[in-house]
This record gives C-alpha cells, sequence and structure tokens, in this order.
C-alpha cells in the first residue's frame, strides 16, 4: 500500500475563524476512511484541503504526492469532491453527463462504457434526463463522472443524504466496487452506523482536529 | 501548438457543444426567448405606430430588443450551472476556467446570432426596411462582430453574478451599463446598413471598429478575469 494522502499538524481557517487546528492523518491507497465527528468539527473542511480549495496556513501536507503549500491547484485534476450537489446537468441525458466529463479529460468511449457498467448504469437509463433521475440514481451518475474523470481519490461529504435504505445500500455497494477497482475514498457522514459498516478505517475530527 | 493550448481548446469546444446541446434539448431560446424578442419588437411598432419612425429607429429596436433577450439567455446559461452545482464541480476538478469562459461564450454567440437575424428579419417584415446588397453584407459583419462583444461581456457578468445572492435584479444592472457600447456602436452601424435616416452604409465602419475593439477587449479580459471572478 503506498500513501496517498499524508496532513501532518495542519491548521486551515475559513475567513478569520479556524477550520482546522493541527490535523494529522495519513490515508493509503484502497482504503475507505470515514471522517466522523459532531458539526462544525471540521469535516469539510478537511475534504476541501484534501482537494486543495482550501489552503493550509500551518503544518505540511501533501495528496498524491503533491505538496498542499506550493502546488494544491495541480491535485484539483486528480482528486474528485462531491458535496450534497452532484454536478450534473440536469437538461443533459446521463450519457451526455458523462460524454462531457470524458471530453474534459479526454477519455476514451470505452471509459464511459467502463464507468457505465461499474456504477450499473444501462442503456435505458443512459439515455434519460438528468432531471428525471431519482436521488439515488443522481448519485450514481454523478459517482460515475469521478470514474469518467478519473479521480484517484473520491473525496465524499454526506454522499449518504437524501437517499432511501435501497438507495444507501446500493451506494455502499458501488463504493466497494470503486475501490475494488483502485480508488480511494475518504468520506464524511452523520449516518454513523451505516459510515462504520463501510469504511475500513475511522478518524475522528472534533475541533478541528483529527484523533 | 503545445499541449496545454490543446487542451484548452478541446474544454472549450466541449463546453460550448455541451451547451448548445442543452438548448437544443430543452428549445428555450425557440420556444420563449424568440417568441419573447419578437413580442417586444411588435410592441414597439404598437407604441410608436408610425412608418416613418419605425424605419429611423428600426435598428435601435433591435439591438434593444436583443439586449433585452440576451439577459434570459445568459441567465439561463448559468443557470444550468448551478441548479446542480455542475459549475462548481468543473472548478473543483481544476478544469480551465479560461477554456470555460470561451465555451459557453461562444455557445451564447450562436444563439444570440440566431436571434439577431430573426430580429433584423422581423424588422424587414414589420417595420419596412429595405436593404441594398453593400448595406445587407454590412449587417451581417455588424452581427457578427457585436455579437462576439455581447457574448464575451454576457459570459464574463453572468458568471460574475452566478454565484451573487439576487443575481436575478444584479445581472440587469451590472451588464445593462456595459454593454451601452456595442448597443451605441451597433445601432449606428446598422442605420448605416438599413439607410435609416439617409445613413450611407461608409458610415457604418468606423462604427463597426469600435464593436471591434470592444470584442477583443472584453474576449480578453474575460479570458483572464472569469476564474477569479467565479472563485469569489
Amino acid at each position: 500500500m503506498d500513501t496517498v494522502i499524508e496532513l501532518s499538524g495542519v491548521v486551515a481557517v475559513l475567513g478569520q475563524f479556524p477550520a482546522l487546528a493541527g490535523v494529522d492523518i495519513t490515508v493509503q491507497r484502497g482504503e475507505i476512511v470515514l471522517l466522523q465527528g459532531p458539526n462544525g468539527a471540521g469535516k469539510t473542511s478537511l475534504l476541501r484541503v484534501c482537494a486543495g480549495l482550501l489552503p493550509i496556513e500551518r503544518g505540511t501536507g501533501q495528496v498524491l504526492g503533491i505538496d498542499l503549500a506550493t502546488n494544491r491547484e495541480a491535485i484539483r485534476s486528480r482528486v474528485g469532491l462531491l458535496g450534497h450537489a452532484n454536478g450534473l446537468y440536469l437538461d443533459l441525458t446521463v450519457m451526455q453527463n458523462l460524454q462531457f466529463w470524458a471530453s474534459t479529460v479526454a477519455a476514451a468511449s470505452s471509459e464511459v462504457s467502463d464507468a457505465m457498467a461499474t456504477m450499473r448504469i444501462d442503456g435505458r437509463l443512459a439515455e434519460v434526463k438528468a432531471s428525471q433521475l431519482s436521488a439515488g440514481q443522481r448519485r450514481r451518475c454523478a459517482l460515475a463522472s469521478l470514474i469518467v474523470r478519473r479521480a484517484e481519490i473520491w473525496l465524499l461529504d454526506e454522499p449518504h443524504a437524501g437517499l432511501d435504505a435501497a438507495g444507501r445500500d446500493e451506494l455502499d455497494a458501488l463504493l466497494r466496487s470503486a475501490v475494488a477497482s483502485g480508488a480511494t475514498v475518504v468520506l464524511a457522514s452523520h449516518e454513523r452506523d451505516r459510515a462504520l459498516g463501510l469504511a475500513t478505517r475511522t478518524v475522528t475530527i472534533d475541533g478541528g482536529g483529527a484523533a | 501548438m503545445t499541449g496545454a493550448v490543446i487542451n484548452k481548446r478541446r474544454i472549450a469546444i466541449a463546453v460550448a457543444r455541451k451547451d448548445l446541446t442543452i438548448e437544443w434539448n430543452s428549445r428555450i431560446l425557440v420556444n420563449q426567448v424568440a417568441p419573447f424578442a419578437a413580442i417586444v419588437m411588435v410592441l414597439f411598432a404598437f407604441a410608436l405606430d408610425n412608418d416613418g419612425i419605425l424605419l429611423r429607429v428600426a435598428p435601435g429596436l433591435v439591438w434593444l430588443a436583443t439586449l433585452f433577450s440576451m439577459l434570459v439567455v445568459v441567465q439561463r446559461s448559468f443557470t444550468v450551472e448551478s441548479a446542480d452545482g455542475a459549475l462548481d464541480a468543473l472548478r473543483v476538478a481544476g478544469v480551465d476556467m479560461g477554456a470555460i469562459f470561451v465555451g459557453k461564450a461562444v455557445a451564447l454567440m450562436v444563439q444570440l446570432f440566431v436571434l439577431e437575424l430573426m430580429l433584423v428579419a422581423t424588422a424587414v417584415v414589420l417595420y419596412g426596411v429595405e436593404m441594398t446588397l453593400a448595406g445587407f453584407c454590412e449587417a451581417i459583419v455588424t452581427l457578427v462582430v457585436a455579437t462576439i462583444g455581447l457574448g464575451s461581456v454576457g459570459t464574463l457578468y453572468g458568471g460574475l453574478a452566478a454565484g451573487a445572492r439576487g443575481r436575478e435584479t444584479l445581472l440587469p444592472l451590472l451588464l445593462l451599463p456595459a454593454v451601452a457600447p456595442v448597443l451605441i456602436g451597433a445601432t449606428r452601424a446598422t442605420e448605416a446598413a438599413f439607410g435609416s435616416g439617409g445613413a450611407t452604409v461608409s458610415e457604418g465602419w468606423p462604427w463597426i471598429g469600435l464593436l471591434l475593439v470592444f470584442a477583443v477587449l472584453f474576449s480578453a479580459v474575460g479570458t483572464v478575469a472569469f476564474g477569479p471572478l467565479v472563485d469569489e
């Protein structure tokens, strides 16, 4: 296993407020790491730091070997951050959404087909507009776009939100399948019992620090 | 060509194709914006109710109707980006924002050009405008150059307003003053093309030069400034 995320004493601020106060965390390739903690603990901020969106004020950090302090923008194209929104174009079909993402990274059509197969998107569903999909189907489409984009680390903020029980089961199965295909997943979730069943390791964030 | 340039061009083409596919799927331009623009032209005709005056002011009416319609098209262009956080997803994914600007601006220009052709045709039919061949050519050049300027500034300000609270009212406040030079230049050039008020075709070319300067300026500024503005 190789290390894909390595943060040491990372401090980050949002405006004038401390978002992370000395976080130490290491994630190995192929892990499913659950970040848990109360609201405002800094879970989302940690995901944004790992995505290269939030700069670090102090400490050191590397994601996929790229230094967060000096080259964080280079990280963005290699990780996928999925929040409450799915990042889909609602007037495009599932297939058109995936083809668009594929064209931004010059991915072959076979990669789109593979992503659809991994996320169990069949030909009929591929032709449906995103606006007509259920919450679970939209989430599958969004995860498929991460595969098409070749995101090596999936940073998921409350991935179970808005899904029914069947949709959550399906999402967990898809995430396990994606990890088996080489992805690494770091997720923040309030669904403690469910996420504990999914995660290979748990990291508690409290007051902006990891324990 | 370097890899970075090829990469940006590929992204710009993908974004333009995506925006035009969204329009093709939803038909908002055809079913809502074009009828709105046509209604504006008809209402102007009712309000002025004088063939002589209509012929004189037809170029200004064409461009005013274009600007009003553009507000709807620009709002729509960024509503589809924000509805499910798609523009954020592109930004988070590190997709080149300058290339996104170019792609969205090109898609907007294509839609505006179609709309302007329809409005000029409406003016010809409704207001009795007559054009010589030279005037027709000048009108086409005016449409092309003015559309590049409008598309660029519309995309820039649309992106700026997209993340703001009250963006529906903010966009017209920001955009309309910024496109005033296009309104003036395009109206004067179109007057020359239409021969309104005794204007000759040759009088229009300096105004087209002004439109060209505006188009180049805002295309360059937009490509550089779009990313930082959207990030803010």
